[in-house]
């Protein structure tokens, strides 16, 4: 991987590497210029902009930790094990990657849903899902999912074996192994695993609004907020779109951070 | 990898000649008889069924004519045409839209007002909260949905709400009156607040509920040919048409109220 730097690359090839920088950077700027910055602040620290702020940082928090719990798992199983189906398997869990987020939202509507799936038995139990916060963080898991378990898997293949097998030598049960060895070693993958399934959680907006609705400080996050707001008052989506774009750039750089620059 | 990447090259090569297409078409106009007009409509949401229609029977009966929409909430649309997006005729579902296209000078002539809609109670086919008044939504227990304050159809059911003083509690408030009908027809919502034409362009999936209220709330949709149409005549024919017999008989159909 070192060795490419001193080969060089043809020269032709930044003209299109700057179209396509200026690509992403531009609208950026757009936005940025758009911005009224004299009511900057009124703008952000109303009440509804505040509430959609607290409401997806807190359920982007609670479905990053949903990523963990059972992403982390998905990702041991996947990357250290091999069973029939197994490629199937992963094609299936990563499909919220490609999936279009309304396609999502519709399918978790008929999952968890008054007339879904488990519908009747959610409400025997008396749990209603639809409408609470609760769908937030459902939607915005099944979305941020597969960015934990392919981080975490690629970490995981990267690192390879060797020190599990020493170790497992040395007498320590499997669950040793895995809490002594293999996650210290993947640790800065799960960070960044981490780290982008609460980007994307932060980002969510087609499977909430079609699973979970819009309400102010239940089920309305910043990017629903900024989607209503374009009605209303275009200048205050603006201001809080610049919000989502400091969140991120904030974010890309604690991903950057623990593997080096290498993402 | 090299194949998805050809996969892409060939996709972009695609949009840009098909950009290439649509915009040698628009010049085509110049020429002393058009061989094909092109006219661009940008109409609300709720008239989707009905302008597809008129659509089809406006290019019917003017030879030479293809007329596409784009169909959107209405302050969206307005924004799109601040924006210069290339449109001939707007038709908005509210005339606050058509007011902010009027002051910015981007309508030719005065718009016209060519139906009116009110609010009905949408619930599932088993109306499952037996819903039969305006005042049952107000009731705890019920999950409504409305539209949010910021559209046209969640401003309507405020000043319902203000006029007789119920007051719901809705368990969410929709971006649009689609996703209200949606909620409902999914069965997640117990009742909605949506058009008159929703209710009788759902069918049989919703169960409709009218209440004398409604009539504190209109909404008055009017139509206009845009100032910076090409096709200028053709784009005042088809504001004509929809606003005439042809028109007004396809809008009544759909359960859309005269002006």
């Amino acid at each position: 991987m070192s060795a490419t730097t001193s080969v060089g690359i043809p020269r032709w090839i930044y003209v299109p590497a700057a179209v396509g920088a200026l690509f992403i950077v531009l609208p950026l700027v757009a936005l940025a210029s758009r911005v009224e910055w004299s009511h900057f602040f009124s703008l952000i620290t109303s009440d509804s902009s505040v509430a959609a702020l607290k409401l997806s940082l807190r359920t982007s928090a609670l479905s990053t930790l949903l990523c963990i719990l059972f992403g982390v798992p998905m990702a041991i199983v996947l990357a250290r094990t091999s069973f029939r189906g197994q490629s199937i398997l992963r094609s299936l869990v990563l499909l919220p990657l490609v999936l279009p987020p309304v396609v999502g939202g519709i399918a978790l509507l008929y999952t968890f849903g008054r007339k879904g799936l488990l519908g009747h038995t959610l409400d025997v139990l008396g749990i209603q899902i639809a409408f609470s916060t609760t769908a937030v963080v459902l939607a915005q898991a099944f979305v941020a999912m597969p960015f934990m378990v392919v981080s975490l898997e690629g970490t995981l293949r990267a690192a390879g074996q060797r020190y599990e097998v020493v170790a497992a030598t040395l007498g320590a049960r499997p669950t040793t192994v895995l809490r002594r060895v293999t996650l210290p070693l993947v640790l800065p993958g799960l960070a960044a695993g981490a780290i982008l399934a609460f980007a994307r959680s932060l980002g969510e907006f087609g499977a909430t609004i079609t699973f979970a609705g819009s309400l102010q400080g239940v089920t309305r996050t910043l990017p629903l907020e900024i989607y209503l707001q374009r009605e209303g008052d275009p200048n205050a989506a603006v201001a809080l779109s610049l919000v989502l774009v400091v969140v991120a750039v904030l974010v890309i750089g604690l991903v950057r951070r623990p593997r080096g620059g290498q993402l | 990898m090299k194949r998805l990447f050809g996969i892409l090259a060939a996709g972009l090569l695609l949009t840009a000649v098909a950009a290439c297409g649509s915009s040698s078409d628009s010049s085509d106009g110049a020429a002393t008889v058009p061989p094909r007009l092109k006219l661009t409509v940008f109409a609300a949401a709720s008239l989707k069924g009905t302008f597809t229609e008129i659509g089809k029977q406006f290019e019917a009966t003017h030879k030479g004519v293809t007329v596409t929409f784009n169909f959107a909430g209405s302050a969206d649309l307005v924004a799109q045409i601040q924006q210069g997006a290339p449109a001939d005729v707007f038709a908005s579902a509210d005339t606050k839209n058509m007011d902010k296209a009027t002051s910015d000078n981007l309508i030719s002539g005065t718009p016209v007002n060519f139906a009116k809609n009110t609010l009905e109670i949408a619930t599932p086919p088993d109306n499952p909260a037996h819903i039969t008044s305006l005042a049952d939504l107000a009731k705890p227990g019920v999950k409504v949905v409305l539209c949010a304050i910021e559209v046209p159809c969640g401003s309507a059911a405020h000043a319902i709400e203000d006029a007789t003083g119920v007051k719901i509690k809705p368990v969410s408030e929709e971006q649009a009156v689609t996703d209200v009908l949606g909620k409902v027809t999914s069965g997640e919502a117990d009742a909605g607040l949506v058009y008159v034409t929703d209710v009788k362009g759902a069918g049989a999936s919703v169960h409709g509920v009218t209440f004398p209220e409604s009539t504190k709330a209109i909404n008055t949709y009017p139509i206009a040919a845009l100032a910076g149409s090409k096709h200028a005549s053709a784009a005042a024919a088809f504001a004509a048409y929809v606003a005439g017999a042809k028109g007004q008989a396809v809008l009544a159909a759909a359960g859309f109220a005269k002006p």
